[in-house]
């Protein structure tokens, strides 16, 4: 008797166990065919228009489905971890192209079927990381610099150091951007160093500049420099171009500058992975993104200049009045220097970022 | 009666098969890829090495494990200098109101981690709520610099935990014996002896609890430290977001990782002993009344 209550229990267990796995496979199955799509794309939030998936169909007869990163670590995080499977293009800043081709996770171009190729700026195929766009298009492209409160600052700046040893009435109302890269950039180029440097010697002297700089920051800021200028809490920030017109469109007072030691320039890019399955519809994709309308879509809405001649000669004269930054030319934009993968050196900018942040 | 002694294991496995697949394996996968050496584009290239252990000990990093435990340990010790007295009144409060006290204690908590923290800028800074109360009330001076400071990191720690630690410091003092209170007047000892000798002695495991719960919650955090702390202060948690998410270097992240969940092993230990010693004391003091 005992025994058979025991069996029972253990049987409808192993029922139970039973109809999990069968519920457990058909919600599988469901995720796997419910939605077949041509093209899996992973692209930071917001970056592309919100119809793309509408009007790409309407345009060639494919689904895409857009998923979503919040950076380049982690999208290059599960590119690593799967080889590249499950996607079949994906938006990435180029020294993680740069990478992503090192680890021959892209598909070269297949330039025949992206015809419009052709309005890039010519800058614009003879970047660094890849010159004639062997394996990646650039999508937006700008450059960092100062963004600050015309109405509040007593001397327009020019100069990183600016930001680095700011004049009395700016002491603590300046911020700088958290993320490495350009956090050392910032150091670097004040001293007159390449944004790329890699001799430990010049890092380190980067590195003491912005500890005693950090004496009069109010904060490392990525997120949300622009706000603390319209609000007045911070009069001159550390910035990227477009984020800066952000801040721009609440107070016409924000200007931006390329301080007269030089900047760096960044690119973020496109890339077809080798493991697609579907690299026709995939070169039609970046074909169609680089369509004058519907590049010129980011420009206008996310405020970041475009490498795309024939979309930003299309664009309202009226935006780059209210957004100066946005008339920076093609040739202009190039003189500065890119930001390249730093390999090994890497890791000598982590630690200098940890010893910034964790002086006193 | 065999199948008695069965249900309960059953009953526990969907626990047990929680823990080994989201907590234990995750700490051993932390355990081994602090042993690994890190690759170039992220990830892990499989070679031994002792060296991320080692690194951990670099006078830089033990820094800024000071400063965590610092900041983790002042918030811990105001944390509990609030809580206690706030779980105090509760228990004084008529029984059928502590349910509600209770509950606005943790009220809070039903609003995300991320908008509460957000919610201390919008106070403190140079424009913000503070500054303007100051100013309508008279005060002519600079804006004060609030935010982005220790204590800014510290009131945001000790906000967003405090209703653990009053949780943990009730449960403690609701347990609490009446008639151990008037034996202790009883024998001749006025308030605060007794407060100090009998109640405090024997509220020592909440506090423990508590104030371990809020220690090790902040010693890990990285949020806060980088929203109020504006990114000046650097905390541990900090140091191994970085790694993973900016340097690239998971082993050492882990080897940082792994000495965050040594830190809190002791800790719990350290915390179950008292706990024990204190029962004991309990039981003796419940025996004798």
């Amino acid at each position: 008797m005992t025994s058979a209550i025991v069996s029972t229990h253990a049987g409808a267990w192993r029922k139970a166990a039973k109809w999990a796995s069968v519920a457990i496979g058909a919600v599988v199955l469901q995720a796997g065919t419910a939605f077949s799509a041509d093209l899996v794309i992973s692209n930071w939030a917001g970056y592309m228009a919100p119809d793309i998936a509408e009007s790409f169909k309407a345009a060639t007869g494919l689904e895409i489905e857009v998923v979503n990163h919040a950076t380049n670590e982690e999208i290059m995080g599960k590119l690593m971890a799967s080889q590249g499977k499950g996607f079949d293009i994906v938006f990435v800043s180029s020294p993680f192209a740069e990478i992503l081709n090192y680890q021959g996770l892209v598909e070269p171009l297949d330039k025949a079927a992206v015809p419009n190729l052709a309005n890039l700026y010519p800058e614009a195929a003879a970047l660094a990381y890849d010159p004639g766009n062997a394996y990646s298009v650039p999508y937006t492209w700008g450059t960092t610099g100062l963004c600050y409160r015309s109405d509040v600052v007593k001397t327009t700046p020019d100069s990183w150091l600016n930001l680095l040893q700011p004049s009395d009435d700016l002491k603590g109302k300046v911020t700088m951007l958290a993320t490495d890269r350009w956090l050392m950039a910032a150091g670097l180029l004040a001293k007159g160093y390449s944004v790329n440097e890699t001799d430990p010697a010049k890092i380190d002297e980067a590195k003491a500049l912005l500890i005693e700089a950090k004496k009069t920051l109010l904060a490392y800021d990525d997120t949300t420099f622009y706000s603390k200028l319209v609000s007045g809490e911070a009069s001159l920030v550390h910035a990227w171009d477009g984020w800066c017109n952000y801040g721009i469109t609440e107070n016409k007072d924000i200007k931006f500058v390329v301080p007269k030691e030089g900047s760096d320039l960044w690119v973020d890019t496109i890339v077809v992975l080798k493991s697609s399955e579907k690299k026709d519809a995939a070169m039609k994709f970046i074909n169609f993104i680089l369509d004058a309308k519907n590049h010129a879509w980011a420009a206008q809405n996310i405020l970041y200049k475009v490498p795309n001649k024939a979309a930003m000669e299309s664009l309202d004269p009226a935006l780059s009045q209210q957004y100066p930054n946005m008339a920076m030319s093609a040739a202009e934009l190039a003189k500065y220097e890119l930001l390249r993968d730093l390999g090994a050196a890497q890791r000598d900018y982590s630690r200098a970022v940890s010893e910034i942040k964790a002086a006193n | 009666m065999t199948h008695r002694a069965s249900h309960p294991n059953l009953l526990v496995l969907p626990a047990v098969a929680w823990l080994v697949v989201f907590m234990l394996i995750p700490c051993l996968m932390v355990l081994f890829y602090a042993f690994l050496t890190r690759g170039i584009y992220g990830g892990v290239d499989y070679i031994f090495t002792f060296e991320n252990l080692a690194r951990v000990f670099d006078p830089l990093y033990a820094k800024i494990f000071l400063t965590s435990a610092r900041i983790a340990g002042l918030a811990t010790l105001l944390a509990i200098l609030i809580a206690y007295p706030a779980a105090y009144a509760i228990c004084l409060a008529p029984k059928k109101w502590q349910p509600v006290l209770l509950f606005f204690a943790v009220l809070p908590f039903w609003s995300n981690y991320l908008i509460r923290t957000y919610a201390w800028i919008v106070l403190l800074n140079r424009e913000g709520l503070v500054n303007n109360l100051l100013k309508s009330l008279g005060y002519t001076g600079e804006p004060l610099s609030l935010l982005y400071s220790e204590g800014a990191v510290i009131t945001g720690l000790v906000y967003n935990y405090l209703p653990f630690v009053i949780l943990a410091i009730y449960s403690s003092l609701s347990r609490l014996n009446p008639e151990l209170l008037e034996a202790s007047r009883d024998l001749g000892a006025n308030a605060l002896t007794t407060f100090w000798r009998v109640t405090l002695r024997l509220t020592m495991p909440g506090i423990a609890a508590g104030g371990v719960f809020i220690f090790v919650l902040s010693i890990g955090n990285f949020v806060t430290p980088a929203v109020l702390g504006g990114g000046r202060f650097q905390m541990i948690g900090n140091v191994v977001y970085d790694q993973f998410l900016t340097a690239n270097d998971w082993p050492f992240g882990a080897a940082l990782g792994m000495a965050l969940i040594v830190i809190m092993i002791v800790l719990l230990l350290l915390q179950a002993r008292l706990t024990a010693h204190f029962a004991g004391e309990r039981r003796e003091a419940n025996d004798g009344a």
